[in-house]
């Protein structure tokens, strides 16, 4: 669905290559390196959690920009527009705009109103522990979800680009470096992952785009040109000759890439991992701020996609990569090509970066969440009994967290088909999160018993959709691959039903606060000083 | 930051333990308190009827409402065009370029025009906001 590339591990392993490693090693030491100081510096709650409310508009905006652009899109989209052209470029259209709606809508009043994750600004109205249970259960099943398919990729990946190292043994180091991250150095470590991702990334994907665009002479005429006639072995086994810019390779019905794009849109803005990032900020002007930023870098990433994308396909071409590592390998292999060894291991150790990143960013959402939301307020009533408390329960839930994800990313084995997990991610923020943080920013009316309806509807809409869907059934009940289109009325449709079944005139009371807060930015959480 | 304007009646939350409360700082960060223990922090029904407050608020409906609307038809014009009328967006314009791709390339340019339209505009929502803060300190 997402990333189907992701999941198929090619069965040709590619050629050991050392300086990958070693470049590997050098971003892991790096990393280590900034978590030992993070890790000196992170006491209290709002530096654990928040990293003092004290990270820049650009470097959140790079760190938004990091969370997001994982490996699946660096390499998933390079392969998938390496394979099937336009409509891999689709994919890339959707990750830019979904953030109009985060920065239209949602950054600015969740900066004001919250303190560490989304439930805070649902709280703040509603029945608190209710309403922080079921959102704590919406996060964690987004963040593990998500997180299992990172590793389950990692896995695929290491295996590829170092045919020494073992899928389990990469799976492991990957998860016990992100808890590394979590656990020490806390966000402000994981930040800094980010942003060093993301300038790695962004500087691989604008260097191997130079290489492809010298090879046409700096001609998009000529680029264009070759990419309408892209050659490769058809199903019978003749040559067939493509027009890489026609839509439709990929998608068949238009109803799937409607669904998907619902996801997109409406999804990011429901990401825990991308909202508790807006914490880390001083006020709501940074939270904004930090969202061109990201909107500028992730933009000119994924244009970026189309010069690798389609340089793959018309430089080295399907049949080459099918025999070379399979589409996930569609980025290193173009880098081989074009920059010898050196430029395959840069490229290479960028893809580890990004997924050590992404999954360390997912971490601390979900213990986050756990320890703030579960813990503290739903089991504790909101009071910590000694200091600190709330943070070591998030160093535990970080390290079960990881252990859990290393467990069952190595029980479903490198071969499962991980894409639906992704997929989910997005499709149960969009049904779930994002119906009830709008309702409570903009509707009096809605209750605690309304958020608690959305939050479940949308989550099990989704995961019961998704079992329907294409992907897991033979005869499918729902048609399409992604049940956005369907589960994000019916989320919406649980919250305003769960509205009108119970009447609560504290969370109506509460709305007026709650608006001139989100507006003003009065009584705002303010970084902690030095 | 730890010094606070005596007029600023905002409260300072987040103390690097977050726990003890020294000085200005309340016990229990600003939005987890009840409506009780938060009735004496800022008058919130006033603030909400001044007329600079429902300016501000009826023009950010006036820009988020139709720029909302706007980009989601924008984008999913896509989708929609490729899917249901391929013939069209298959139609060469300059060179191999077609319409489909043109149109997908558009969006990049239509997110960032948006957002810095956006930008613009909350700037002076920002100064607005401000002056509301002003009026209601005491």
């Amino acid at each position: 669905m997402f990333f189907p590339l992701l999941a198929q591990a090619a069965a040709t392993p590619a050629k050991q290559s050392n300086t990958a490693l070693f470049m590997f090693l050098a971003f892991v030491a790096a990393t280590l390196v900034i978590t030992y100081f993070s890790a000196k510096k992170s006491t209290g709650s709002s530096a654990y959690f928040a990293a003092g409310r004290r990270i820049t508009g650009w470097q959140n905006g790079l760190a938004v920009a990091g969370d997001y652009m994982s490996a699946a899109s660096f390499l998933g989209i390079a392969g998938m527009i390496a394979f099937n052209g336009y409509d891999g470029f689709m994919y890339s259209v959707g990750f830019l705009v979904a953030y109009l709606t985060v920065l239209l809508v949602v950054a600015e009043p969740l900066r004001n109103a919250g303190k560490y994750t989304m439930a805070d600004v649902l709280a703040y109205r509603l029945k608190p522990r209710p309403v922080r249970a079921a959102a704590s259960l919406s996060t964690l099943t987004v963040s593990i979800f998500y997180m299992i398919a990172q590793m389950v990729g990692a896995g695929t990946l290491v295996r590829q680009l170092l045919p020494g190292v073992s899928y389990e043994a990469a799976v492991i180091g990957v998860g016990v470096l992100m808890v590394v991250y979590v656990v020490f150095g806390g966000m402000l470590a994981t930040t800094w992952v980010q942003i060093i991702k993301a300038v790695l990334l962004m500087t691989g994907s604008f260097f191997l785009s130079v290489l492809v665009m010298s090879k046409f002479d700096f001609s998009i005429t000529k680029f264009m040109e070759a990419v309408s006639h892209v050659t490769f072995t058809g199903k019978d086994g003749n040559p067939v000759t493509q027009n890489f810019l026609t839509p439709g390779l990929l998608f068949k019905n238009p109803l799937d890439q409607i669904s998907l794009g619902l996801a997109l849109v409406f999804g990011t803005a429901g990401l825990p991992h991308i909202l508790i990032r807006f914490y880390t900020v001083p006020d709501a002007k940074t939270a904004r701020a930090s969202v061109v930023w990201a909107m500028i870098l992730i933009g000119l990433f994924y244009i970026m996609t189309t010069f690798f994308g389609f340089g793959a396909a018309t430089l080295l071409g399907p049949d080459f990569l099918k025999v070379n590592g399979g589409t996930n390998m569609a980025a290193p292999e173009l880098a081989r090509f074009l920059g010898g060894e050196l430029f395959f291991a840069f490229i290479s150790a960028v893809a580890f970066a990004t997924i050590l990143a992404v999954v360390a960013g997912l971490t601390i959402s979900a213990s986050t969440s756990f320890a703030h939301d579960f813990y503290t307020n739903v089991l504790h009533h909101g009071k910590e009994h000694r200091p600190g408390e709330e943070v070591r329960v998030a160093r535990i839930t970080a390290f079960v967290v990881g252990a859990l994800a290393i467990g069952i990313a190595i029980l479903l084995g490198p071969t499962v088909n991980v894409a639906f997990l992704v997929g989910l991610a997005f499709a149960v923020a969009a049904s779930a999160n994002l119906p009830v943080i709008l309702f409570s920013i903009f509707w009096k009316r809605f209750n605690t018993s309304g958020a608690v309806w959305g939050l479940t509807v949308g989550l099990a809409s989704s995961i019961a959709l998704i079992l329907l869907s294409p992907d897991f059934m033979k005869s499918p009940l729902f048609p399409l691959k992604n049940p956005a289109i369907l589960s994000i009325p019916l989320g919406f449709l649980g919250a305003w039903l769960g509205t009108l079944l119970s009447h609560e005139p504290e969370s109506a009371e509460k709305f007026t606060e709650l608006t001139v807060r989100a507006n003003t930015g009065l009584g705002a959480e303010k970084a902690t000083a030095h | 930051m730890s010094a606070q304007d005596p007029r600023d009646f905002t409260p300072e939350s987040a103390a690097p333990t977050d726990i003890a409360p020294l000085g200005r700082t309340p016990e229990k960060p600003a939005h987890e308190r009840t409506a009780d223990e938060d009735r004496d922090n800022a008058n919130w029904d006033e603030i909400a009827a001044a007329p600079e407050f429902k300016a501000l608020l009826a023009a950010k409906v006036r820009f988020i409402v139709p720029a909302t609307i706007f980009f989601v038809i924008y984008y999913f014009a896509l989708p929609y065009l490729v899917g249901y009328h391929p013939e069209l967006m298959k139609t060469k314009v300059w060179g191999e370029m077609n319409w489909a791709y043109l149109f997908a390339l558009s969006q990049f340019f239509m997110a960032w025009v948006v957002a810095a339209f956006y930008v613009v505009v909350a700037k002076g929502w920002d100064r607005r906001a401000a002056a509301v803060l002003a009026k209601f300190k005491h």
